[in-house]
């Protein structure tokens, strides 16, 4: 899928908020959201399934999920909501599609939210000067363990010294 | 009468002159073994800011030949000026950057820089977290397993050629597991990309002997590779590490030769000659992102007009802590690091 | 006209006579400068690869010889002065003399400069005119300004009296005097612009010391009037050409005074690093120590040092200044000592470690010893050749020059 098709494909949930920029209330795009495969929309398992609200290992489904996330404090149905699976929910029971997270994270992480809308925190593409394309916190951060993980870097640069016809020796 | 037109007919009438031609003769039939008619040309060719419309024009064709002749391809060889009203500022976000090194191998793509010797213009330095930013600590080859340049794998091409293959960046991605033992960041361990600063008051302008590099209305300091004669002092003059020499007749293969240039940007460079970053003028003067912007994982680079207060760069240099490179030496970089948090 | 066709047929004469050392050093300088050239030709077609220059060390041997050499272009004339202050009878072979070296000295500086640049094909955009040379900003091309300003004052001071003495005219004195007290402050300029190309760069903490002009300046009164020490004993030997040894003592004993100001500039500049430790210290550290486990130029580096200091004490002290095998000595070890400090000395620690920390280990290459080789003995022909039409001048009787 080339970068065209990911940015503007028909799957593609664009004109998200608006954000005062140069005066002008400039539209701004996201890609898709980045779901696992076949997952969504949740609500073609979650419809036929009874709710239940308890803590609890989960067995059956979702088992690799581990949420490192203020997981004391937090359960998988105070973000997801259990009448519409397909929507998230916010503190005050807003409904937000996920396309919109990133207004569910804005909800405790306000001066970070505050850099993202100035497209300080996280990433942007497209153009300095004209549409720009914003990606979603859950691009990088993994909202259930949101801590970036340690990846693996690309080549390191090559020691001059390793110049093949080098002839070493000091100087006389 | 201008300062241009004076030298241009200074130079006619020392070229017309015999001992303009016995010393033109002499440098070409010495220096360049069966010239052609395109080598005497560039032989003769101005200095860019002194060619006339005409003259650019030919100059492109002449360009666009060689590299038809060397890539198969001419490619478009852009000659725009700077955008009135923009000086472009940059920002770096030291408290993000992870020091994966995908930045150096997309600028290298995307600027034509010669695979071997391979050239880079960004250099990631790691420094160990208690040491700051100080060079005698600076390591630029941590991880050196991770893989050769001449031999990406196919999950690091492909990040390269669309870098939206990278998210979402938690995916478990094993194609790209080079080094299982290294991955970035390191613990303790922090990272400081750095290239051209792209300096108000650059010191590499002013040793130039020759006027072949300047900065450009936008703030962007460039190079007429068709006029630098490889002297050095401007490498030996920045603080930065920023310039660096084609030692050798650059190494660029068909299939990496990207076509779309800019005159003072990425079109392809002869050795002997100096080369640099130059915010992917070719990018950037059409309003895009320069490309280690569009491809940074982790969103740690900033890039847009100073002279807009709503730009992403004001925001940051007003409401985050920055942090100038040797600062003391007064360069006045436009590339700001900053610490988000 | 035909004065000038005579006067180069006598050249061409002289050149062509010489006995067997004479051509045994031609010979060796002519396939010295062979060498060379296939080297540089290799160079040309390579690229600078051929060097073990780097990014990280993007000047190297030829610029350290090129340094070392503008200081003695600009001493060899430093020695007109002390020739006038104490009124040294041959005045004319001196004067002479140390503009043929200064001729020498400059075709190997600009030499050196040009097999250093990686388009040599270009060399004309440094031109007025025709290029576009960043003048004033740039001190390179100051630089390439008062060197072709002081090459052309001593090559029409050397034309002049050698065509003079061709024709058997004595030289005027009203135009040979002002053009020889020209050169004096030509020689500190040319000097003193060079010094400020490293000078000017902050980026280089080494090099960013206002003490580098006038430690130029003091090691070029070294090591110059060294080389000429040397050379007027040899011409002594060969011609007879009349030089008493006080004289030449003279010279050691200001040679004496200039190492002790270098010296002692050296110190104030150690002192400064040592103490204030900062982390400018590594530069210095890198002459005198091996960082990291790699730097390597403390090997020549103390040794340097070291002939430095005993060539003071050799000067200094009178009985071992006037003794000729001593004050030899003590030249040769000059002329070491200050090859070492304004050549590599001067260039690798300025450059090591890099602006980014980077530390590259650099001796040069084979192609970069045969390419210095080779411009040596181009400097060296040329010196040749000009004491070979110098000669004949040198050893006819003059009267007393006329006021």
């Amino acid at each position: 899928m080339s970068i065209r098709d990911r940015l503007y494909g028909p799957a593609i949930i664009a004109i998200l908020f608006c954000y005062n920029l140069s005066q002008a209330t400039q539209q701004v795009q996201v890609p898709r959201p980045p779901f696992s495969e076949g997952i969504f929309p949740c609500s073609n398992c979650h419809a036929a399934l009874e709710l239940n609200a308890k803590r609890r290992q989960l067995k059956d489904e979702h088992t690799h999920i581990v949420l490192e996330h203020a997981e004391k404090n937090r359960w998988c149905l105070d973000c997801h909501n259990p009448s519409d699976r397909d929507k998230l929910r916010l503190a005050n029971g807003e409904l937000v599609e996920f396309a919109q997270s990133y207004r569910l994270c804005g909800q405790c992480h306000g001066p970070t939210f505050r850099d993202w809308k100035a497209g300080v925190h996280g990433k942007r593409t497209g153009s300095w000067d004209g549409n720009k394309k914003y990606f979603l916190c859950v691009h990088c951060h993994n909202p259930h363990s949101p801590r970036i993980k340690p990846i693996s870097p690309f080549p390191a640069p090559v020691p001059p010294e390793s110049k093949p016809f080098l002839i070493g020796g000091p100087i006389p | 009468m201008n300062d241009s037109t004076r030298s241009e007919i200074s130079r006619r009438e020392f070229l017309s002159s015999s001992a303009g031609t016995v010393l033109a003769g002499f440098s070409l039939s010495t220096l360049f073994a069966g010239c052609s008619k395109e080598d005497i040309e560039a032989f003769l060719q101005k200095h860019f800011t002194e060619l006339s419309g005409e003259d650019l024009q030919k100059v492109l064709r002449r360009l666009e030949k060689e590299n038809e002749k060397k890539f198969g391809k001419g490619g478009s060889i852009d000659t725009s000026p700077a955008m009135k009203n923009v000086l472009f500022g940059y920002g770096l976000d030291i408290s993000r950057c992870i020091g994966c090194r995908r930045c150096v191998h997309a600028c290298v793509k995307e600027n034509n820089q010669g695979r071997e010797p391979a050239i880079h213009w960004i250099r990631v330095i790691e420094f160990p977290k208690e040491a700051g930013i100080d060079f005698a600590e600076a390591n630029p080859y941590y991880c050196p397993s991770a893989g050769k340049e001449s031999n990406l794998n196919s999950a690091q091409k492909e990040i390269l050629s669309d870098p939206l293959s990278q998210y979402p960046l938690y995916r478990e991605d094993k194609k790209n597991n080079t080094d299982a033992q290294c991955k970035v960041p390191r613990p303790e361990h922090f990272y400081v990309p750095i290239g051209c600063q792209q300096c108000k008051n650059p010191p590499c302008v002013k040793a130039c002997p020759t006027k072949a590099t300047w900065s450009e209305p936008d703030g962007i300091v460039v190079i007429d590779y068709n006029w630098c004669i490889g002297c050095r002092y401007c490498m030996a003059a920045c603080p930065y590490g920023a310039r660096h020499f084609n030692w050798a007749e650059p190494k660029l293969e068909p299939a990496d030769f990207n076509p779309s240039m800019h005159y003072l940007g990425n079109r392809p460079r002869s050795r002997g000659v100096v080369e640099k970053c130059t915010f992917c003028i070719q990018r950037t003067r059409k309003g895009l992102y320069p490309v280690c912007v569009e491809i940074c994982p982790v969103g740690a680079r900033k890039f847009g007009n100073l002279l807009d207060p709503e730009s992403e760069i004001r925001y940051l240099i007003e409401n985050k802590r920055v942090l100038i490179l040797k600062n003391e030496l007064a360069t006045h970089p436009k590339f700001f690091y900053f610490y988000s948090m | 006209m035909g004065n000038i066709l005579q006067f180069l047929k006598t050249c061409f004469s002289l050149w062509l006579k010489g006995g067997r050392y004479y051509w045994t050093w031609m010979v060796f300088l002519v396939v010295l400068i062979i060498s060379g050239l296939i080297a540089y030709v290799d160079q040309l077609s390579q690229g600078l690869m051929v060097t073990n220059m780097t990014d990280s060390i993007c000047w190297g041997f030829y610029i350290g010889n090129f340094t070392f050499l503008v200081g003695v272009a600009a001493a060899a004339v430093m020695l007109v002065i002390p020739a006038y202050i104490y009124q040294w009878e041959p005045i004319k072979e001196v004067v002479l003399l140390g503009e043929l070296l200064a001729v020498s000295a400059l075709v190997m500086c600009t030499l050196f400069v040009s097999v250093d640049i990686g388009r040599p094909d270009r060399v004309l955009h440094l031109l007025p005119f025709i290029g576009t040379p960043n003048f004033p900003l740039s001190l390179l091309a100051w630089d390439i300004l008062v060197l072709n300003f002081y090459f052309f004052l001593n090559l029409v001071i050397v034309i002049y009296i050698l065509y003079c003495g061709h024709t058997g005219r004595h030289y005027k004195q009203w135009i040979l005097v002002p053009l020889v007290l020209l050169s004096i402050p030509a020689a500190i300029s040319i000097h003193t612009v060079t010094a400020f190309l490293y000078n000017g760069m902050a980026a280089r903490p080494f090099w960013n010391a206002s003490i580098l002009a006038p430690r130029f300046l003091a090691s070029a009164f070294c090591s110059g009037p060294a080389v000429l020490l040397i050379l007027f004993q040899i011409l002594r030997k060969m011609t007879g050409l009349k030089i008493r040894d006080a004289a030449l003592a003279k010279v050691a004993e200001l040679m004496a005074y200039a190492m002790f100001i270098n010296l002692f500039l050296l110190g104030a500049e150690m002192f400064k690093e040592y103490y204030s430790n900062t982390e400018h210290l590594i530069y210095t550290h890198v002459l005198f120590f091996s960082v990291a486990g790699k730097t390597q130029v403390h090997y020549f580096m103390w040794p340097a040092l070291i002939a430095s200091l005993v060539a003071f004490l050799l000067f200094l002290i009178p009985r071992t200044r006037h003794n000729i095998y001593t004050m030899n000595l003590g030249c040769l070890l000059i002329f070491f000592g200050v090859y070492t400090e304004k050549g590599m000395g001067l260039v690798i620690p300025g450059l090591t470690p890099d602006t980014l920390g980077e530390i590259y280990v650099y001796s040069p290459s084979l192609t970069e010893y045969r390419v210095a080789a080779g411009v040596f003995s181009v400097g060296f022909l040329v010196f040749t050749l000009l004491v070979k039409l110098a000669i004949p001048y040198l050893n006819q009787p003059h009267e007393s020059p006329s006021h």
